[in-house]
């Protein structure tokens, strides 16, 4: 437990230092409450701004700032120097995965912010979901880039299909059907339904696409892990 | 301390290291000279677990160092060249993270930047120091949880005059207080001054070891006396008695200005054994 609480510790410190990191973070839910509040058209949907930006949150924030984490510790040769002071592979990547994971959602309580009440828990609990299922695919991009640089050309594909996929559904039928197969256009009918709805709108096949998401990129990053550990 | 017998590690058809038989003795320094490529930091890797030994045994603390357990490793202090810092924090908060992990009191982190000269420097980011200034932030992370044994990989590459000076009264500030200290280097005049035991490594074999003074001894074969005179001419004369008299004689004239013995350095033993210097890249 020390230990993870010490790379969360670490990690807090340097959220303040790496602007690059904090970007990501406050992003998403700053525009949300400025559009949300700037910008008003006609026949414009319900909470519009917030079910899009909560899905492109979900697809970049966690995935580029996990994958940022950790190839940066690599490249450097810092991860190295914890795991000879007994850091633990599983407690670095523990206390990465839960600083990531809180820092988002407060980022996702900021968004939260203007949407009903009594929807606030559900759309919660949705983020929190695919804010985990993101890190573990962050966490997968980390393992497998030896630096920052190459963890970036990877990281930059998978977040356009995550994040911008879903958006484009709402524009082209063609897209929309591919973008059914990814957990983030899944979220998104998700949080459509709770927060329009007041209810889950997604049904079996959205749930199953969900789990299958999170299945293999469990699989993945455990394939990683083992062909190339932490270092 | 540490024992290895019939040490041996490959990479692929590469033989880096090649039947390494070595013991280092509680609170000494010991020094793996060699040129790069030698097989240095391989050695440190295994010593530290951070690397598997292809034959051989390998004891730290008398047990097998694949058996090591982790609260044996917090008793390692490691600066491998290659480890880096967290460049955007102060070299307090680069040491606290450590401090955390470790259980030692920031009052301890505090002093420990004192003594190794970077008080003034504690909240300064890492990104702004020096590199001498960031190689003593390095040596102040591996001794920051007082380990017994503290394992250096060239702790001076590529600093200046004052900087190296600097980490070697750390290293025996370290030694006075009882740690045990292994280090790789090629710089033989850094492992002449530091060293109670030297091991010359070319290839992955061990060519020569043994206490710097002796192994320079060892291999006098000129046994010359070189005296440089006050006309500014140098004469040299054997080491026999038979030139006690003109060695008397020039002292008693005031001719003479220096006079030295003619042992090899540690250079050019290695070159001799070897056939190529401590300085070559491998």
């Amino acid at each position: 437990m020390r230990n993870i609480s010490v790379v969360i510790k670490k990690q807090i410190k340097d959220t303040f230092k790496n602007k690059t990191i904090l970007i990501q973070f406050i992003l998403f839910p700053l525009m949300t409450l400025i559009f949300e509040n700037a910008i008003e058209m006609k026949d414009m949907p319900e909470f519009f701004f917030t079910r899009l930006f909560a899905v492109m949150y979900i697809g970049m924030a966690p995935l580029t700032s996990t994958a940022a984490i950790i190839s940066e510790e690599k490249e450097r040769n810092t991860l190295r120097v914890l795991m000879m002071a007994n850091v633990k592979p599983a407690e670095y990547l523990i206390g990465v995965g839960l600083y990531v994971w809180g820092i988002c959602m407060i980022g996702a309580c900021m968004m939260a912010a203007g949407i009903p009440a009594k929807t606030i828990p559900a759309f919660m609990a949705v983020m929190a979901v695919g804010f985990m299922i993101s890190i573990i695919a962050g966490a997968c991009i980390g393992i497998c880039s030896k630096n920052q640089m190459s963890a970036t050309s990877l990281v930059m594909p998978v977040m356009m299909v995550l994040s911008f996929v879903p958006m484009l559904a709402i524009f082209n039928d063609t897209v929309a059907k591919i973008s059914k197969i990814f957990y983030t256009k899944q979220i998104m009918n998700l949080l459509d339904g709770i927060i329009l709805n007041g209810s889950e709108g997604i049904g079996n096949f959205g749930s199953l696409v969900i789990l299958i998401n999170a299945g293999l990129l469990i699989v993945f990053f455990a394939l990683a892990y083992r062909r190339k550990g932490l270092e | 301390m540490i024992t290895c017998k019939g040490l041996c590690k490959s990479f692929g058809d590469k033989k880096v290291l090649d039947g390494i038989d070595l013991e280092i003795k509680k609170g000494s320094i010991v020094g793996l000279l060699g040129p790069s490529g030698a097989g240095k930091t391989t050695m440190i890797k295994i010593l530290t677990g951070q690397l598997d030994a292809g034959c051989g045994d390998v004891t730290v603390f008398g047990k097998d160092v694949k058996s090591l357990s982790g609260d044996d490793k917090k008793k390692f202090g490691i600066m491998m060249d290659n480890f880096g810092v967290y460049e955007r924090f102060s070299c307090m908060d680069n040491l606290m993270i450590y401090a955390d992990i470790y259980g030692v009191s920031k009052e301890t982190v505090s002093k420990t930047l004192d003594d190794i000269g970077l008080g003034d420097a504690k909240k300064k980011s890492a990104s702004a120091l020096s590199k001498g200034m960031k190689a003593r932030l390095r040596l102040a992370r591996a001794f920051i949880q007082k380990p017994e044994i503290i394992f250096l990989d060239e702790p001076t590459s590529g600093l200046d005059p004052r900087s190296m000076k600097a980490v070697h009264k750390i290293i025996m500030d370290k030694k006075a207080e009882g740690c045990t200290i292994f280090l790789t280097t090629h710089n033989m005049e850094e492992a002449s001054g530091l060293c109670d035991e030297i091991f010359l490594l070319n290839e992955g074999k061990i060519v020569e070891r043994g206490k710097p003074e002796e192994i320079c001894r060892k291999y006098n074969r000129l046994k010359k006396i070189r005296i440089h005179l006050v006309d500014g001419s140098d004469i040299e004369l054997s080491a026999g008695s038979e030139s006690a008299a003109e060695i008397s004689e020039l002292i008693a004239s005031g001719k003479l200005e220096t006079i030295h013995s003619t042992e090899p350095t540690l250079e050019s033993v290695f070159l001799e054994l070897t056939g190529r210097g401590l300085q070559e890249a491998g």
